[in-house]
């Protein structure tokens, strides 16, 4: 995948985690939704890390420990 | 504490500026029913609320606002970067030219400057939560009226996407009002002093 793919994966999987985190917060004790925020979080997780062994970090504050690419340096989200 | 992540929750990409866009997204910006009025409302009303489930609701909506807060905020910053003088004037945004320049700040599309008057917490949890489910339509409605200024694919995108979340997020806060309303079947959860 280019970065953008990828990006966009992330974004697809990020929104799946984001719809059901927030059904969750109302709904705590539903089986099938954690179930669900489980399986897609660590999909979640694991395209991320992907994205920073190739790209650079993506989370500050020591949450991307990645040599590649600058926190710094790398486009904002709003440069295009 | 917030950790930041260097992405957009969705894709904003502006490359064909339309500044008549740029002033009305302000609206949703800087205004009344925008995404920093209800990033700020939410995450300050959650210290109060007295139920787990609620506090979670509130705490991660209004993360969920400020990502959206600087959607808009790229959208605008795509929209006016680069535009002259006489460009941003025949848009009426001379008056933003001059207090702003190209740079984004928080006003509503007829320049009156982002107030805390918009944040509503009145520490009555069955109000707040009212409070909030209007502010969701009101920010639906305010996208539609956005919607209604463009055929550009470019905006539209971003405020189809905008305009589904303030659906969903009116979904939780009915869920919220469901919770608090029985946990105060008499309808008030406020101690009255004098009858």
């Amino acid at each position: 995948m280019t970065e953008q793919e990828l990006l966009n994966r992330i974004s697809e999987i990020q929104f799946v985690c984001i719809e059901l985190n927030l059904y969750i917060d109302t709904h705590p004790d539903d089986e099938a939704a954690l179930s669900d925020y489980y399986h897609y979080g660590e999909m979640l997780n694991s395209l991320i890390s992907e994205y920073e062994r190739s790209y650079g970090p993506l989370i500050g504050f020591g949450h991307s420990v990645t040599r590649t690419g600058s926190w710094v340096c790398s486009a904002w989200p709003w440069e295009n | 504490m917030w950790i930041y992540q260097k992405k957009h929750e969705f894709p904003v990409n502006i490359t064909t500026p339309d500044l008549r866009m740029a002033k009305a997204l302000l609206a949703q910006y800087g205004g009344p029913d925008s995404e920093l009025s209800a990033g700020c409302r939410y995450l300050t009303q959650r210290f109060s609320m007295p139920d787990d489930r609620i506090r979670a609701t509130l705490n991660d909506i209004g993360t969920e606002e400020l990502s959206h807060w600087e959607m808009l905020g790229t959208m605008i910053y795509q929209s006016i970067r680069g535009a002259s003088i006489e460009e941003l004037e025949s848009s009426g945004l001379i008056g933003y030219y001059t207090l702003h320049n190209h740079g984004v700040f928080p006003c509503d599309p007829n320049g009156v400057p982002f107030t805390t008057s918009y944040i509503a917490c009145t520490g009555d949890p069955i109000t707040d939560i009212t409070e909030d489910l209007a502010a969701e339509q009101k920010a639906r409605t305010t996208y539609e009226h956005l919607m209604n200024l463009t055929d550009c694919e470019q905006y539209l995108g971003p405020l189809r996407f905008l305009r589904e979340r303030e659906i969903v997020h009116y979904q939780r806060f009915g869920e919220c009002l469901n919770i608090l309303n029985e946990m105060y079947p008499g309808g008030s959860q406020n101690r009255i002093r004098r009858k």
